[in-house]
């Protein structure tokens, strides 16, 4: 490393802090407007009547197109916007292994899941996982590990907006950190708790809105830059990353020893099955009126998704171009911060007007970004407790649910929502060095092996029993939590959640290689070992509900 | 205080299947829902729907469903899988050039986006076109039935 360069990389750093206290007044302008109008939206939606159809569904009349911005907005984390357009400014190809992964995972949700589970459920991904067997063992296994996946993703993100806020604030002050954590805790409550779906929804469209509109500006720019010319892009990235062709070519990350390789294969698959038992996400399936309007939802999904990770990865490039993968470095070891830089870059760099503006709108969209995640994170683990297990625990003999029971469900989901809330932040604050990343993979990979294995049995095999949904639940849900609390995420390694301790026994950061195959195994085996043979009914009405929407809400 | 369980979507559907029990009225309180299906008129609801599930209208939707769906996410699935495999295992071949600095690696990367693209659109059309119109007949004549 030349001593020109690492000048050249703390003028760099030094920008980005001297941006963020010139223009602080504005970044914090610009959130404040945002936190405003969808505070606002909160007041307007909490005016509605209070039924249960209305809090957890958001009344069901959403359009496609609206629906399908919110699942972009709910799916699209600050994680996609910052931190993988920094694995792609640092690493090249190996960043982009990551958004493929998550843009194909649509197929199976479109394909498998959209439809069938609009048809079958009501509010959450119990509903259609006990749809056809004894409902209270299931609902208890499914709201547990629905619960288990929304916690997980939800400490990701704000553990995100933790290190966010110090990276803007240019200071590494603890208390920044512990404020922004509590205040996007507290705000995330907030819209749930009283403007519940419609709200949310709301929030999420508008957050949609600004994260596309912003990088559709900063991509026209970064392709301005270059002409239009793709190869003039690739080959500045190349020469910027210090890496020369191998930038370009996958292996910078994880082409190390074969236990990295396995590992990215085992978060590849979390990545393409997880997203279809995302509790987050099929829920947003029940706020629109029929299966079609579900599918056309998922195209717009896909759309919005692929687009925006196609606009991602020119960011990364730009940013390895532009900005030089040194500098990224310097500024932030994760590469979190490529794109404020890439920003502050194209606006005519430190100091100049243009760039600090730049640089405070993307901060502000990160922030608005996050905040919209964790507020359908917490939403959907507040309906698993109130729908799923409050629910099901108070009614222990007769399965029949009276219309003062849905309301008093509704008062149990603001409560969990304020539960949920102090849980989140206090984990937050026990792990702020965690890596965002690696936490989102566990989550999905959580989901793909407690959640996936039931539902695609539950919707496609005619002899699948109340043992072998719970068995898949259970069995998928153990073994990934084991396998992740001996994991080097827990100890063992410096970055990890525990890092003076080491009981570490799994090589994987992901365990989803190995408790995947483990769900499907066990809702098998125990379908296999049942001494209750399925109800050929009940699988006829689920079938028949699921295809054609007969009898669905 | 329990309206909303039927009024305002139901103009949309024939019956609503959460409040299941027919003998209960509108006037009785409380209003019976359901989360658990086929609990008020078990027998004769499970016996409609395993007689259209039997029924060739139904078989159609789900044989054109299932002759899509099925297909495709395999065939996704394994060209995604081998994606992964070959970017962790075989940089080379993934290094190779194919024009100015563009090399596999990417075209495989955007020839995953593509098919993504593609599939969605080619599902999207073959159910509108295929299923739709024959799910909503199985649907309305299903729920005039268990009414």
């Amino acid at each position: 490393m030349s001593g020109a360069m690492a000048g050249a990389w703390q003028l760099a750093g030094a920008g980005v802090a001297v941006a963020a206290t010139e223009h602080r007044g504005l970044a914090l302008g610009l959130f404040t407007a945002f936190v405003a109008v969808t505070l606002a939206i909160t007041v307007w939606a909490g005016r509605r009547r209070r039924s249960s159809e209305e809090f957890f569904s958001g009344g069901r009349l959403f359009s496609p197109l609206e629906n399908g911005l919110a699942i972009s907005g709910d799916y699209l984390s600050a994680g996609s916007f910052l931190g993988v357009s920094g694995l792609i400014a640092l690493y090249g190809y190996d960043g982009v292994l990551y958004l493929v992964g998550f843009l194909v995972a649509w197929l199976g949700v479109l394909l498998l899941v959209a439809e069938l589970v609009r048809n079958c459920g009501r509010f959450t991904l119990a509903d259609v996982l006990s749809a056809r067997m004894r409902e209270r063992p299931v609902r208890i296994a499914a709201g547990t590990s629905s619960i288990t996946v929304a916690v997980l993703y939800l400490v990701a993100q704000m553990v995100g907006a933790g290190s966010l806020v110090s990276l803007l604030a240019g200071g590494t002050s603890a208390h920044a950190r512990t404020w922004a954590v509590v205040g996007v805790g507290a705000l995330m409550v907030v819209y749930v708790a009283f403007g519940g779906m419609r709200a949310t929804t709301w929030v999420q469209i508008v957050k949609s809105v600004l994260l596309l509109g912003g990088t559709v500006a900063l991509t026209v720019m970064v392709l301005a830059r270059f002409h239009g010319n793709v190869n003039d892009l690739l080959r500045s990235a190349a020469h910027g990353s210090g890496h020369g062709a191998a930038y370009l070519r996958p292996g910078l990350k994880y082409g190390g020893s074969w236990t990295a390789r396995l590992d990215f294969v085992s978060l590849g698959l979390a990545l393409v099955l997880g997203t279809a038992g995302l509790p987050h996400i099929v829920s947003r399936f029940y706020t629109v009126p029929t299966a079609r309007a579900a599918r056309r939802s998922a195209v717009w999904a896909v759309g919005l998704i692929g687009t925006f990770y196609l606009m991602t990865m020119v960011l990364g490039l730009g940013a390895a171009a532009l900005v030089g993968s040194g500098a990224v470095r310097a500024s932030n070891a994760a590469g979190n911060t490529a794109v404020p830089l890439l920003a502050l870059r194209l606006g005519g760099g430190a100091g100049s007007t243009g760039g600090t503006v730049l640089f405070a709108v993307v901060g502000s969209i990160a922030f608005a970004t996050i905040l919209a995640v964790v507020a359908g994170l917490t939403l959907s683990s507040s309906a698993s407790v109130a729908h799923d297990l409050y629910g099901s625990l108070r009614r222990r003999s007769t399965e029949r649910r009276t219309a003062r029971e849905d309301t008093g469900e509704v008062r149990v989901a603001r409560f969990a929502a304020v539960g949920i809330g102090a849980v989140a932040i206090g984990l937050t604050l026990l792990a702020q060095e965690l890596n965002t990343a690696v936490v989102v993979g566990v989550a999905f990979a959580v989901a793909a092996s407690a959640n996936v294995p039931a539902l695609l049995y539950t919707l496609f095999w005619r002899r699948f029993t109340t043992r072998g949904t719970v068995w898949a639940i259970y069995g998928g849900l153990l073994p990934a939590v084991v396998l992740v609390a001996f994991s080097p995420v827990v100890s063992g390694s410096p970055d990890a959640l525990l890092p003076g301790m080491d009981f570490h026994w799994f090589p994987l950061q992901n365990p989803g290689i190995v408790s995947i195959p483990l769900g499907f195994l066990a809702g098998w085996l125990g379908t296999v070992l049942s001494r209750e043979p399925a109800d050929p009914g009940r699988h006829a009405e689920l079938e028949v509900r699921s295809l054609t929407g007969a009898g669905a809400v | 205080m329990d309206d909303h369980d039927g009024g305002r979507v139901g103009q949309l559907r024939v019956e609503d299947p959460w409040t299941g029990a027919p003998a209960v009225g509108p006037w009785e309180e409380p209003h019976a829902v359901s989360d658990g299906w086929a609990v008020a008129a078990g027998g004769d609801r499970a016996a409609v729907y395993r007689e259209v599930q039997a029924g060739e209208e139904f078989r159609a939707v789900r044989r054109r469903y299932r002759r899509f769906a099925f297909p495709a996410s395999a065939v996704f699935f394994v060209w995604y899988l081998a994606y992964v495999v070959a970017a962790t295992t075989a940089p080379g071949l993934m290094g190779r050039p194919v024009l100015g600095e563009v090399n596999v690696a990417m075209v495989a990367g955007l020839a995953q986006f593509v098919t993504t693209f593609g599939l969605t659109w080619a599902y999207a059309r073959h159910a509108r076109l295929r299923r739709d119109q024959a799910a909503l007949d199985v649907r309305w004549e299903t729920q005039e039935r268990t009414r």
